[in-house]
């Protein structure tokens, strides 16, 4: 049961001596027993005092442990009510030995790790772990497992390596030697002992690969200053980041650790680390949950109507988008923090998108809710349908991050198809327009329109207007259907942009051509799957 | 007189800014087209010699000095890299008329020069037929600060209008 053994002996009063607890004794004994962590604190401490302060000539028994422990245990709760029950035992034989541990222990008990800083010793016990909880549960998260994050003060490596130093000299006497890695890291040991309780807690398993983090952040103010003197010896490990707040980061830190030599480390720290006043605190508790993504297809029946918010110096243009008609309403639904809206290509202000729509996605932030049904999907895509009449969505569902790259793959390829209604300067025929409908795959060469120039670079690029069908309304007016290669700037090609596309509706018909609307009929994308309503 | 307003893409975007008499040469008026984008398309304004009947240009010349041509210039990116930076007075181009005249045809603002129109080059008549849309000189990008100050000193419509009959008035 107890899970350390003779050799260890020498290594486990040391440190204990110096005011470390039974669990980073543990750590420096190297006890790879998960189990062994998680005994009540009390417990390993009195085991602890046991082991080192009575029973020394029975070595051997120590060296067996394993093989008895529900023993152990009843003779552990027992203890305090008498000596008496412990001499039933046969274990202890001598009373005044027991209260020589009871001492010991109350000494103990209270004291602040001087290697964990009481990671391994309050924030291991249950009114910790029911702390974290209430607060996951008061945030009412939709989650089906957990996994715990966790951010030590930077100091604790610091510490760690002074607990090294002393640990390994006292080993070298024996003629031993300890390697740092072998030393069970205190992030990993913490998880050991506290993803079982959070698990009962939550009444949900703990797992690495979870999307729902719990992530708690300590810091331990009394002993920041532990690292300062790292910066003075290895100036060149601490460089200033712009994103952080203070150049002793972990990483740095780890860095100088490695670099540093022995006696450089020990006349600036003390081996053994001094003992604290006070544990770490827990600065932040945070829930997140990982995105979810839900697309869809959009129809937009409005000419006034932007796909994203239109904003220019900082002064909103129209009150609404097409982007947010659909989102606020799935903000509510999945109790998000906020959405990132993505869709295949975008059509200006004034366009309309008609046909079956445009596909679109969008990845919800640290939702709350995650669970949804189809049929509940379906109710939300006609909540949406029911508040406006500029849009329409259609296909509504529940996608994985990796499908949105089907919406996005192949984009050039695709096609497009629109429905123009163009003006000309001068009278036309239908002769005149009927010769729009023999050209087939046109090629064009377009600049950057001057009307995106500002924000785009300046390219030609050369598009193909596959198909063109004209529909004489009078002298002036015409109505194009044209299919065409996705990129296509179509007002471009109708008017020219300065001669800047060519050739262009209005060089093909030797006449100013202008474009009076355009609608989006199909977006050939063949993504998320239709559904059947 | 001057070529036929053509209603449309021109007016429907962007803003018409005139500089009468640039350099102080009489009746060599620019016309700035400013889109709402801040873009600025240079091109020459109805009353400029150039657009005058009878006029036949002979040849347009971007290269404005021994170690400086405008067809040079190149620009990259979404913040456009390496574009030539203009002054007001920049030249853009000179263009040679077959009576012998010279004209210069200046920036008007300060900006990076973006382009020049080269389908002017081949086909100079264009200039002449669609001054204000597919015979512009240049487009130029002013810097996003002083989008707003660089057509402070030119003149609105109106206010070219009324130097128009000023002028028409003192030569009849
Ligand atoms: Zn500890």
């Amino acid at each position: 049961m107890f899970a350390l053994t003779e050799k260890n002996r020498s290594i486990a009063q040391l440190l204990l001596n110096t005011g470390t607890c039974p669990r980073c004794v543990f750590r420096f004994c190297c006890v790879g027993l998960e189990a062994s962590y998680r005994h009540p604190y009390k417990d390993l401490l009195r085991e602890l005092h046991e082991f080192l302060e009575y029973n020394k000539e029975k070595e051997d028994r120590f060296c067996c442990e394993i093989a008895d422990p529900p023993c152990k245990r009843i003779r552990l709760e027992n203890m305090g009510e008498g000596a008496e029950d412990l001499n039933q035992n046969g274990a202890l034989q001598q009373t005044p030995v027991a209260d020589d541990v009871n001492v010991a222990m109350a000494n103990s008990t209270l004291k602040v790790c001087n290697v964990c800083l009481g990671i391994l010793q309050e924030f291991c016990e249950t009114d910790f772990v029911k702390k974290v909880c209430q607060k996951v549960n008061s945030a009412e998260y939709q989650f089906t497992s957990f996994v715990f994050s966790v951010s030590l003060p930077p100091q604790l490596s610091v510490r760690e390596h002074a607990a090294w130093l002393l640990v390994k000299e006292e080993m070298g006497k024996q003629g031993l030697s300890l390697a740092k890695e072998d030393i069970v890291q205190l992030k990993e040991t913490y998880k050991w002992i506290i993803h079982p309780l959070f698990s009962e807690e939550l009444g949900v398993p703990a797992d690495g690969k979870s999307l729902f983090e719990v992530s708690v952040v300590f810091a331990h103010p009394e002993t920041d200053e532990d690292c300062h003197f790292l910066a003075r010896v290895c100036p060149d490990c601490f460089k200033p980041a712009k994103n952080k707040q203070s150049v002793f980061t972990r990483m740095a830190i780890i860095k100088a650790l490695d670099k540093i030599k022995e006696e450089d480390f020990r006349e600036h720290f003390p081996c053994p680390p001094s003992s604290p006043k006070n544990i770490c605190a827990a600065l932040e508790i945070q829930c997140t949950n990982g995105a979810i993504f839900v697309a869809g297809r959009y129809n937009k029946y409005s000419r006034n109507l932007p796909q994203t918010p239109w904003i220019i110096d900082g002064e909103r243009k129209l009150e609404s988008s097409v982007e947010e008609l659909i989102s606020e309403h799935l903000m509510t639904a999945f109790k998000a923090d906020s959405f990132n809206f993505s869709s295949s290509g975008r059509e200006d202000v004034d366009v309309r998108t008609l046909g079956s729509g445009r596909p679109f996605a969008i990845e919800l932030v640290n939702p709350h809710r995650i669970h949804f049904t189809a049929m509940e999907m379906k109710e939300l895509q006609q909540k949406i349908n029911n508040s406006s009449d500029k849009i329409k969505v259609r296909d509504l569902q529940l996608v994985t991050r990796e499908a949105i790259g089907h919406m996005k793959e192949g984009e050039e390829e695709k096609t497009k198809t629109y429905s123009a209604l163009i003006w000309t300067d001068k009278a036309i025929q239908k002769e005149d327009i009927a010769l729009l409908d023999d050209m087939k795959e046109l090629k064009i060469d377009q600049k950057t329109p001057l009307r995106v120039l500002h924000r785009r670079p300046l390219a030609v690029r050369s598009r193909v207007i596959h198909t063109m069908k004209s529909e004489y309304i009078d002298d002036h007016h015409f109505r194009l259907h044209l299919k065409t290669q996705a990129g296509t700037y179509i007002k471009e090609f109708v008017h020219g942009d300065f001669g800047r596309t060519k050739p262009n509706i209005g060089f093909l018909l030797k006449r100013t051509a202008d474009i009076l609307e355009l609608d989006v009929e199909s977006v050939d994308v063949d993504w998320p799957p239709t559904l059947n309503d | 007189m001057a070529a036929a307003v053509t209603p449309g893409v021109t007016e429907r975007y962007f803003t018409r800014w005139y500089k009468p008499d640039v350099k102080g040469n009489l009746c060599e008026d620019h016309c700035i087209l400013q889109h709402s984008n801040r873009i600025c398309v240079i091109t020459l304004a109805e009353a400029h010699p150039l657009l005058q009947n009878g006029k036949t240009i002979k040849s347009i010349n971007y290269q404005i000095s021994a170690n400086c041509s405008r067809l040079q210039n190149k620009v990259s990116g979404k913040s456009k890299r390496g574009a030539q930076f203009l002054t007001e007075l920049a030249p853009l181009c000179r263009i040679s008329c077959s009576d012998g005249e010279e004209y210069t045809i200046y920036s008007c603002i300060r900006g990076r020069l973006m382009e020049v129109n080269e389908n002017i080059l081949d086909n100079p008549a264009i200039l002449q037929e669609k001054p204000s849309t597919e015979g512009y000189i240049a487009v130029v990008l002013p810097k996003f600060e002083e989008s707003k100050t660089i057509t402070q000193g030119l003149l609105t419509p109106k206010e070219y209008e009324e130097v128009l009959l000023k002028r028409f008035n003192s030569t009849s």
